[in-house]
C-alpha cells in the first residue's frame, strides 16, 4: 500500500475510478435521493393522512400538503381503529404466526439445503430441481383444494396427560403456519449460499471428527448470516401479509391476523383516515423489524468474513 | 460467529414461547364445526364485523336470548362483509358451518339447493313480514330477515328548483324522458362535473343489486323466470340492449362518472353530485346534513314501472346443526317486534313487520322514513329465485362494468347469456 | 476471463475426491440416511402442502365438481378446457399476462440492479437509502394497491404532479379506467412495489463477489463500466438466473393488484389467468373450471421456465 501511495499517478488513478463508481459522485447521490422520494412518498402519504380527518385528506390531495403533517392533526383515527377492530389481538396473532413460521422455516429449509449442498444423497440434483419446480405453483390456485385437504389432516392433541387424535386443522394457528414452513425459494437461496462457502472448511471439520450435523450447526450456519437474514425477511413478509388464506381457514375472531382487519373498514361508511391509521399500524412494525434485521444482516456480512 | 448462532437459538426459543402461549389462548375456540350446537352452544355468524352499530344490536339480542333461558347459549362470530361469502363457502366445503348463518337473501336458493340450509319451522308468524324479508325456494321458507333496505335517489330541493325540474313523488315518479331532461338541466347549471352518482365504483353484489332493477324497469331481466333455464331473450333482448345503451349514454353524455368516488353519499353531501342513488341506511346522515333541503326521490320509471331490489341480509339454520330447535327458537325470538325495531333502528333499515314499524317513530305512518317502506312495498323485485343466482350475479356485474367502459352492449350481453346458460347446463339445470 | 476462473469451485471439488473415495460403504450409507433425515421435513411439507393439493386440482379439472353442490361430481373429460379455449376473456388474460411479463421482467430486474449497485458502496448513509427502497416491499400488496388507487384517480396525486410539472399543459387520464393506460399503471405500481425485493437479492449476489477482484482492477486502472462488464456482470450469473426465474413467475402469477384495483377491467384489459381462476373458483364456485384454468396456467409456466432454462444454460 505504502508504495502505491508514494506513486502520484496511482493516487490520481484511484480517485478517478472512484468517481466512476456508481453512487460516489454527485449523480449517484441525486439518483439515490430521487429514488428515495419515489419509494417513500406513498407511505409518507399514508402515515400523514392517518393523522388527518377525512375531509382534510381529500382537501389536501391536490397540493403538497398531502405529504405534510399540516392542518388539524390528531390521533382520533387511531382511537377509532381500536374501537372498530380488535387490533391488539390481531397484531399479537400476526407476530406469533409470522415469527414461528420464520424460525421453523429457517431451520427446516437450511437443513434441506445443507443436505443437498454438502452430503451424498442419491439423486440430489433431481430433488433440487423438483423442489424448485414447486415454485411455479401460485398459491391462489391451490387454495381451494388445500382447504379441503387441511380439514382431512389429523393432529395429535395433547391436553394434560392424554394424547388424542383429532381431525381437521381449520380454525387454528397451525393451519396458518405449517403449510408455509417449507419453501422452495428459501431452500434455493440457502443452497446457493452454501455453495459459495468453501468446502475445505467442512472438510477440515470432518478430519477433526465432526458429525455432519455439527458441521451444519457449527460451521456452515454461523457463516450464513446473510442468507438467514434474507430468508427470514422473505418468509416473514408473506406470513405477515397473508390475507386470502386466513380468510378461508380461520373463523374465530381471536385467531385472525392483521390483514383481515383491513376489510373491517370497508363496511358501510369508509373512513379513509381510519383506513390509513390501521394500515400504518400494521405496516410500521414490519418496517421497524426490517430496520432491526438489516443491521444484523450487515453485521453478519462484516463479522463472518464471507467474501466468496 | 458464535453470536450469530446464539441469536438464532434465542429467536427460536422466543418463537416457541410465543407459539405456545398463543396456542393456549387459541384452544377452546375451535367449536363451530358441523357438529355445532351439540354441547349447548350454538354459533352464529354475521357479516358485520367493523359495523359497530349493527353488530352491537345483534349482540344485544343474543345476550337477551341467552338470559331468557338456560338450555343453550348463542355465541356470535362476526366477519367482514366483503369476504363473508368466501368464509362461508370454505366452511361449507369443510363441513364446518355454524348453526346460525347470516345470508344475503338472493343466495338463499343456492344454499338451499346445496343442502346447507334447512327449511325453517318457526313459531313466529311470518305472514306479517314484508314479502322481501322472507327467503324462499321451491315452495319452502329457508331464511327470514329482520329488515329490508330500499334504494332511492337523494337530491337537494334547492338544486332541483334551480334547474327547473319537477320533484317526483311515489305516485308520480319521473319517466325516462323526464329523468334524462332533468339530468340535462342539472348539467347545464355547471355546478357539478357529473350531476348523477349511481355508485359506479361499487363492486360485488352492489352491481346486480343496484343496476338489475334499472334493467327490469326497461322490461328486461337477469333470466327468464318461467323455468330459470335460460337468460336468452331476457338479458340480451331488445329491451336489455336499450337499457345498456341508455346506461352507457349516461357516461358519454357526461351525466355520470364511469367510476364514481369510493363513498357516493359523502360525495353528494360534499356537493360533488346533484342526485345520488343510495339506500335508506344513508337517510339519517343526509337529513342531519341537509335538513329540509333533502328530498328523497323514487327511482324513475324507465318503461316497465319503477323497480328496486328486494331482499337484504337474513338468518338461516344450517343442516348440520345439532340443535335445530334451539336455533329456530332463537329466530322466533328475534322476530319479536321490539327486537326487530331495535336492529332496524341501529342499521337505519326498514323493519320487517308493521308491528315493529309502529315502535319506530321515523317508520310509523307519515314518519320521515315511511317513504322507504312504501318504496319497498310497491317497487321491490326479488332477484331471481334460482340456485344459479350467485353465478348470474358475477356475470352481470362484469357485464355492467364492461358496458360502462364502452364495450359493445349487444355482444357483452350475449356473452353473459352464453356463460349463464352454460353454467345452468353444466349443473343439470339446478334441479332439486 | 482469468478473474472469472478464480471464482470457479472446481479445484475445491478435486480436493474432496480422494478423501471421499476412501470412505467405507457403511459411512456412506449413514451419510445417505442422515442426508434424508435433514431433507425429510422440507420434502414432506412440500409434498403435503403443494404437491397433494396440486394433484387434487388437476384431478378436479376433468370433472364437473363444484364447491357447493348436492350432487356427486362426475367425469366430464375435456369439457372445461373446451369451454376455456372458447372464452374470449381467457385469450385476453393470456395476452395481458404476456404483456405484463415482457415489460416487467427487464424493467424490474434492471431497476433493482441499479438500486443494488447504488447502495453497494461503503459510504455513510447508504443503509438509510436501502431501508427506504425496501419500504414498499414490506408493505402488503393490499395496502399498496389501496394507496395507489388513490393516486391513480382522475383528480389523484399522480395527475396533479403531471399537471404541475408540465405547467398545466398535460392532463393525465383516468389511469385505471382507460383500456390503454390501466395495464401500464398496474405495471408501474408493481415494479415500484417489488423492485426492493430483487434489489436485496442482487445485493446478496454483489456481496459474494470477492473484494480483491475490484482492488486488483482498481490497481490496473480499470474503469467503472468495464469493471461492471467484466467483473460484476459475470460474477452475478447465478443471481441473475434466480432473479429471472422469480420475476417471471411473479409476473405470470399477477393477481392481488388486479383483484383490489381493477377486477380485470376495463373491458378485460387487466384480466389475468390467476385472477380468472380465482374469480371462477371463489366468486362463481366453479371449482372444476377454476382447476382447469390452473392446470393450463401450470403448463404455461412450465413452458416459459423451460425456455428460460434453455436460454440461460451454461454455454461452455
Amino acid at each position: 500500500m505504502a508504495t502505491v501511495q508514494l506513486d502520484p499517478t496511482a493516487v490520481a488513478r484511484k480517485s478517478a475510478t472512484r468517481g466512476l463508481r456508481p453512487g460516489t459522485g454527485i449523480g449517484g447521490w441525486v439518483l439515490r435521493i430521487a429514488l428515495a422520494i419515489v419509494f417513500s412518498f406513498p407511505l409518507l402519504f399514508m402515515f400523514v393522512s392517518s393523522l388527518k380527518p377525512d375531509q382534510q385528506i381529500f382537501g389536501d390531495l391536490s397540493s403538497i400538503a398531502a405529504f405534510l403533517p399540516v392542518g388539524h392533526l390528531s390521533l382520533d383515527n387511531y382511537g377509532a381503529v381500536f374501537d372498530r377492530v380488535p387490533a391488539a389481538r390481531f397484531l399479537v396473532n400476526s407476530v406469533g404466526v409470522s415469527v414461528v413460521t420464520v424460525v421453523l422455516g429457517v431451520i427446516i429449509n437450511s437443513m434441506a439445503a445443507f443436505a443437498l449442498s454438502r452430503m451424498r444423497v442419491r439423486g440430489k440434483a433431481v430433488i433440487l430441481t423438483l423442489i424448485i419446480a414447486t415454485l411455479i405453483v401460485p398459491f391462489e390456485t391451490l387454495a381451494l383444494p388445500l382447504v379441503w385437504w387441511v380439514n382431512q389432516l389429523p393432529w395429535l392433541q395433547f391436553d394434560g396427560f392424554n394424547l388424542t387424535l383429532t381431525q381437521g386443522w381449520l380454525d387454528t394457528y397451525r393451519v396458518q403456519i405449517v403449510p408455509f414452513i417449507a419453501n422452495a425459494f428459501s431452500v434455493y437461496l440457502f443452497h446457493q449460499y452454501f455453495e459459495s462457502i468453501p468446502k475445505e472448511l467442512d472438510e477440515a471439520a470432518r478430519v477433526d471428527g465432526a458429525s455432519w450435523f455439527t458441521i451444519y450447526r457449527k460451521v456452515v450456519m454461523p457463516l450464513s448470516g446473510p442468507a438467514v437474514a434474507t430468508v427470514a425477511i422473505l418468509t416473514f413478509l408473506p406470513a405477515w401479509n397473508s390475507y386470502l388464506w386466513p380468510l378461508m381457514v380461520v373463523q374465530s375472531e381471536e385467531l385472525r391476523p392483521v390483514m383481515i382487519g383491513v376489510q373491517y373498514f370497508f363496511q358501510l361508511n369508509v373512513s379513509w383516515g381510519q383506513v390509513m391509521a390501521y394500515t400504518s399500524i400494521i405496516t410500521l412494525p414490519v418496517v421497524a423489524l426490517f430496520i432491526a434485521f438489516q443491521r444484523a444482516f450487515v453485521n453478519s456480512i462484516a463479522s463472518s468474513g464471507v467474501k466468496g | 460467529m458464535k453470536t450469530a448462532l446464539k441469536r438464532v437459538l434465542a429467536a427460536s426459543v422466543a418463537a416457541v414461547a410465543i407459539g405456545g402461549s398463543l396456542a393456549a389462548c387459541g384452544s377452546g375456540s375451535g367449536s363451530g364445526g358441523s357438529g355445532d350446537g351439540a354441547n349447548g352452544t350454538l354459533t352464529l355468524w354475521t357479516h358485520n364485523a367493523g359495523n359497530a352499530a349493527e353488530l352491537a344490536a345483534d349482540q344485544s339480542l343474543v345476550d337477551a336470548f341467552n338470559a331468557s333461558q338456560s338450555k343453550v347459549k348463542i355465541k356470535v362470530q362476526a366477519f367482514p362483509q366483503d369476504s363473508y361469502n368466501n368464509s362461508v363457502v370454505s366452511a361449507a366445503a369443510a363441513h364446518k358451518l355454524p348453526c346460525l348463518v347470516d345470508i344475503d337473501e338472493p343466495n338463499v336458493p343456492n344454499w338451499a339447493w346445496s343442502k346447507y340450509l334447512q327449511p325453517l319451522n318457526l313459531s313466529a308468524d311470518l305472514s306479517q313480514n314484508l314479502p322481501s324479508t322472507v327467503g324462499k325456494w321451491n315452495g319452502q321458507t329457508y331464511s327470514v330477515g329482520l329488515y329490508d333496505v330500499a334504494l332511492a335517489m337523494f337530491a337537494r330541493k334547492s338544486d332541483l328548483q334551480a334547474a327547473g325540474v319537477r320533484v317526483p313523488t311515489a305516485e308520480k315518479p319521473w319517466t325516462k324522458d323526464e329523468f334524462n331532461s332533468a339530468l340535462a338541466s342539472l348539467k347545464k347549471l355547471g355546478k357539478w362535473d357529473y350531476p348523477l352518482d349511481l355508485g359506479t365504483a361499487g363492486t360485488g353484489e352492489w352491481l346486480p343489486y343496484a343496476y338489475s332493477p334499472l334493467l327490469q324497469s326497461f322490461g328486461g331481466d337477469l333470466i327468464n323466470r318461467t323455468d330459470y333455464q335460460t337468460a336468452d331473450g331476457a338479458l340480451n333482448g331488445d329491451k336489455a340492449v336499450a337499457w345498456a345503451q341508455w346506461f352507457r349514454g349516461l357516461v358519454t353524455q357526461g351525466y355520470m362518472a364511469q367510476k364514481s368516488g369510493q363513498d357516493s353519499t359523502k360525495d353528494f353531501l360534499n356537493g360533488k353530485s346533484a342526485i345520488v342513488y343510495t339506500g335508506s341506511w344513508a337517510a339519517d346522515q343526509a337529513r342531519k346534513a341537509l335538513g329540509d333541503d333533502l328530498v328523497v326521490l323514487p327511482v324513475p320509471n324507465l318503461g316497465a314501472g319503477p323497480k328496486i331490489g328486494g331482499g337484504s341480509w337474513q338468518w338461516g339454520v344450517t343442516t348440520g346443526c345439532q340443535n335445530s330447535q334451539a336455533a329456530m327458537d332463537f329466530l322466533s325470538f328475534m322476530l319479536k317486534p321490539e327486537n326487530v325495531a331495535k336492529v332496524a333502528s341501529a342499521t337505519g333499515t326498514i323493519p320487517a313487520t308493521q308491528a315493529a314499524a309502529a315502535l319506530m317513530p321515523d317508520y310509523a305512518a307519515n314518519g320521515a322514513d315511511s317513504v322507504f317502506r312504501e318504496f319497498s312495498k310497491s317497487y321491490a323485485v326479488m332477484r331471481p329465485e334460482t340456485p344459479a343466482y350467485p353465478f348470474i350475479a358475477t356475470e352481470f356485474g362484469k357485464t355492467v362494468q364492461d358496458i360502462l367502459s364502452g364495450g359493445d352492449a349487444k355482444s357483452a350481453l350475449d356473452k353473459a347469456v352464453k356463460n349463464i346458460n352454460d353454467n345452468i347446463k353444466s349443473n343439470n339445470g339446478y334441479k332439486s | 476471463m482469468a478473474l472469472h476462473q478464480s471464482l470457479d469451485r472446481a479445484p475445491v471439488r478435486q480436493v474432496r475426491k480422494p478423501s471421499s473415495a476412501r470412505r467405507s460403504g457403511a459411512v456412506r450409507r449413514r451419510e445417505q440416511a442422515l442426508g434424508w433425515a435433514m431433507l425429510g421435513p422440507a420434502v414432506l411439507l412440500l409434498i403435503l402442502f403443494v404437491v397433494v393439493p396440486a394433484l387434487l386440482a388437476f384431478g378436479l379439472a376433468f370433472t364437473n365438481a363444484r364447491l357447493l353442490a348436492p350432487y356427486a361430481p362426475s367425469f366430464v373429460g375435456l369439457d372445461n378446457f373446451v369451454r376455456l379455449f372458447q372464452d374470449e376473456t381467457f385469450w385476453h388474460s393470456l395476452l395481458n399476462v404476456a404483456y405484463f411479463a415482457v415489460v416487467v421482467v427487464p424493467l424490474q430486474s434492471g431497476v433493482a440492479l441499479g438500486m443494488a449497485l447504488l447502495i453497494n458502496v461503503k459510504v455513510r448513509g447508504v443503509n438509510f437509502f436501502r431501508t427506504l427502497y425496501f419500504l414498499p416491499v414490506v408493505t402488503s400488496m393490499v395496502v399498496v394497491s389501496l394507496l395507489w388507487l388513490f393516486m391513480y384517480r382522475q383528480e389523484g396525486l399522480l395527475n396533479e404532479i403531471i399537471a404541475r410539472v408540465t405547467f398545466g399543459l398535460v392532463h393525465g387520464p383516468d389511469w385505471l379506467n382507460n383500456t390503454s393506460t390501466a395495464m401500464p399503471a398496474i405495471i408501474l405500481m408493481s415494479v415500484w412495489q417489488a423492485a426492493g425485493f430483487h434489489m436485496i437479492i442482487w445485493l446478496s449476489g454483489l456481496q459474494t463477489i470477492p473484494a480483491d477482484l475490484y482492488e486488483a482492477a482498481a490497481i490496473d486502472g480499470v474503469g467503472g463500466w468495464q469493471r461492471f462488464r467484466f467483473i460484476t456482470w459475470p460474477s452475478l450469473r447465478p443471481t441473475r438466473n434466480l432473479i429471472l426465474v422469480t420475476i417471471t413467475i411473479q409476473a405470470l402469477s399477477l393477481f392481488t393488484q388486479i383483484n383490489v384495483m381493477t377486477q380485470g377491467g376495463p373491458l378485460d384489459s387487466t384480466s389475468t389467468i390467476v385472477f380468472q381462476a380465482v374469480r371462477a373458483g371463489f366468486q362463481q364456485q366453479e371449482t372444476s373450471y377454476a382447476s382447469a384454468i390452473s392446470l393450463v396456467f401450470f403448463v404455461l409456466v412450465l413452458i416459459v421456465s423451460g425456455v428460460q432454462r434453455y436460454l440461460t444454460r451454461e454455454k461452455s
